[in-house]
């Protein structure tokens, strides 16, 4: 894995403006007493988040980590911008989000993949949408595929590849428009533990190139002190932030089964468990006091 | 196999046998074996289809040969056999049967062709838009529930006894067929792909061409098989209810002179052109569609 990071370091012809590895204040994010209330089906008001404040320096990785239904995924709709903010407001590079927000990439749980375009086809996708010509955008598309080792795979479509390649192919196509924010919501959550980990290595060396701003939403806390420079905990009913904690493990970090056995990944690990402790089981109470 | 065991002497037969299977077969024998297993059983196949047709059709000759059912008010095999000669070698009344048939076919396709494009139009704007299909579902549920078959009528009052009234009334009957497969197609998008692009910066022109009408695409083509039936009967029926020209003409001619054998003839030539043009549209599913993993629902290959 290392060996072939090394290769990574080639520039791409680059779809974006700004230059690879550099964070520019445009990329910050701030994320100013956001709230979101939605209708319930029965036409009661549910309140998802409350007041919500967190900012993100540009280039920086932040974890959102927090139990079921704290409204982890609504806040990242609203830094995309394909949700309003009830109130509240968040800025990126000091501009207040209102429709989609430039330069964003998203990766989802479920694949967000066309199942009905190939893999090259999926990866293109992104630089065909900001109106790159065919030619180009197929050989950065085959570039970036290069890049997650999938050479050799372009032609087949998603239905014919594991797991682990399909997470893979959504990275390559996540990555492509070298986004200034990447938002990630529990991207690697339906792989197994051993692809998981493949995944979350690759994911780190990938980001030491391009530096974008990462909101990165997971329920695993290891996952989260791995990647992250900041871990922020959120408490339900309604989602508001509870602790705030910065994650000082030296970068580059590399492997990251490795890192869990260091002595400060662990000092770090046991204190946010700490704080999220009491979080656990209240919101099992609550969703299993609404089920009953 | 059994003269192989019973030639191994010192061995117990079980050892024969397991001598027998354990040489790995080569890779070109294993292929080939299973290329007769599927030649076998595409043989068999149409083994059975000719049986049914020839338990039918041979069914029927013999009841109607037997007189315990009259062939006078039923047809009978050979006689529709010698009307399709003749419809084929002297023609009709109105011309040679290649004319009739040709303008029943230009109708059918006509309205199929406009029916589907107007069904999948209409689907994908009520699909993809909450407030046009609020405000349009009564009247749609109001148009579907008219008994269709009646607007031919209508039309054939409006606009005469040429084709125009037959596309027409074919072009209704796929429109609802196809517009609520379209509109069903566009409302099963997956919404985290729509999310994806438009993070992406797509607008919803480019929305619509990446995700909405290729996902729609499974739902719609499924429509088109049902869809051709219907541009059939519209067009059959129209041409019953009043027309100069067409197969349907020659129904209802023939049932004026109480000749069943001639409209069996006449279904038969419509079914031999409904199995052609349904075979198309199965090459055009497997083009579109190739991307799908191999076959998902046996339901899909009937």
């Amino acid at each position: 894995m290392t060996e072939r990071s090394s290769t990574w370091v080639t520039t791409p012809p680059s779809a974006r403006p700004w230059p690879l590895g550099v964070a520019d204040d445009a990329a910050r994010i701030d994320i100013i007493g956001l709230t979101k209330r939605f209708l319930t089906p029965k036409g009661e008001p549910f309140t998802a988040i409350q007041d919500v404040t967190l900012a993100v320096e540009p280039g920086q990785f932040c974890a959102i980590v927090g139990p079921t239904g704290c409204g982890k995924s609504t806040t990242l709709a609203q830094v995309s911008g394909l949700d309003k903010p009830s109130s509240g407001s968040v800025q990126v590079g000091g501009h207040i989000v209102d429709g989609i927000t430039n330069g964003v990439s998203y990766m989802f749980q479920a694949d967000a993949l066309f199942p009905w375009k190939s893999v090259l086809q999926n990866v293109l996708v992104g630089p065909v949408l900001l109106g790159t010509p065919k030619k180009q955008a197929e050989s950065l598309a085959k570039d970036w595929l290069r890049r997650v080792g999938l050479s050799g795979f372009e032609d087949r479509y998603p239905h014919q590849l594991s797991g682990g390649m399909r997470k893979r192919v959504a990275l390559a196509a996540a990555l492509i428009n070298n986004p200034r924010i990447l938002l990630m919501d529990e991207p690697f959550g339906a792989l197994d533990v051993q692809t998981n980990a493949i995944m979350q290595t690759e994911l780190l060396g990938l980001r030491e190139e391009l530096r974008p701003s990462v909101l990165f939403i997971t329920h695993d806390l290891d996952e989260a002190v791995a990647l992250s420079d900041r871990v922020v905990i959120m408490t339900s009913g309604p989602g508001t932030v509870k602790d705030i904690f910065d994650i000082d493990l030296p970068r580059p970090r590399g492997d990251v089964p490795t890192l869990r056995h260091e002595q400060r990944f662990i000092e770090l690990q046991t204190q946010i468990w700490e704080s999220l402790r009491d979080e656990v089981p209240r919101a099992y109470e609550r969703t299993a006091g609404v089920a009953a | 196999m059994s003269a192989m065991v019973q030639q191994g002497t010192g061995m117990t037969s079980v050892d024969t046998a397991r001598a027998e299977l354990m040489p790995v077969q080569p890779e070109s024998e294993l292929q080939a074996s299973a290329r007769r297993a599927r030649t076998r059983s595409i043989i068999w196949v149409w083994v059975g289809r000719a049986a049914v047709a020839v338990f039918v059709i041979g069914g029927w000759q013999l009841f109607t040969q037997l007189k315990w059912v009259d062939s006078f008010f039923y047809g009978q095999p050979t006689k529709i056999w010698d009307s399709l000669v003749t419809l084929f070698t002297e023609g009709t009344a109105f011309g040679s049967i290649w004319d009739q048939l040709w303008v029943t076919v230009q109708e059918a396709l006509l309205g199929f062709l406009f029916g589907s494009i107007a069904g999948v139009i209409a689907g994908i704007l009520l699909g993809s838009n909450r407030y046009l299909s609020n405000v349009f579902s009564p009247y749609i549920k109001i148009l579907n529930s008219i008994p269709r078959i009646v607007l031919g009528s209508i039309f054939i009052v409006a606009f005469g006894l040429g084709i125009f009234p037959k596309i027409l009334l074919a072009g209704v009957l796929v429109f609802f067929a196809v517009f609520f497969n379209a509109f069903q197609g566009v409302r099963e998008v997956d919404q985290n792909l729509v999310a994806n692009v438009r993070v992406l910066g797509a607008s919803p022109f480019q929305v619509a061409r990446h995700v909405t009408i290729p996902s729609a695409m499974t739902w719609i083509i499924a429509s088109l098989h049902t869809a051709f039936g219907f541009a059939i009967i519209g067009a059959l029926v129209a041409e019953v209810l009043g027309a100069q020209k067409g197969i349907g003409l020659i129904i209802s001619q023939s049932q004026g002179r109480f000749d069943p054998n001639t409209v069996f003839a006449c279904m038969a030539i419509m079914a031999v052109f409904t199995l052609g043009a349904e075979y198309l549209i199965t090459l055009l599913e497997r083009s579109v569609l190739k991307w799908r993993p191999p076959v998902r629902s046996e339901a899909q290959s009937i």
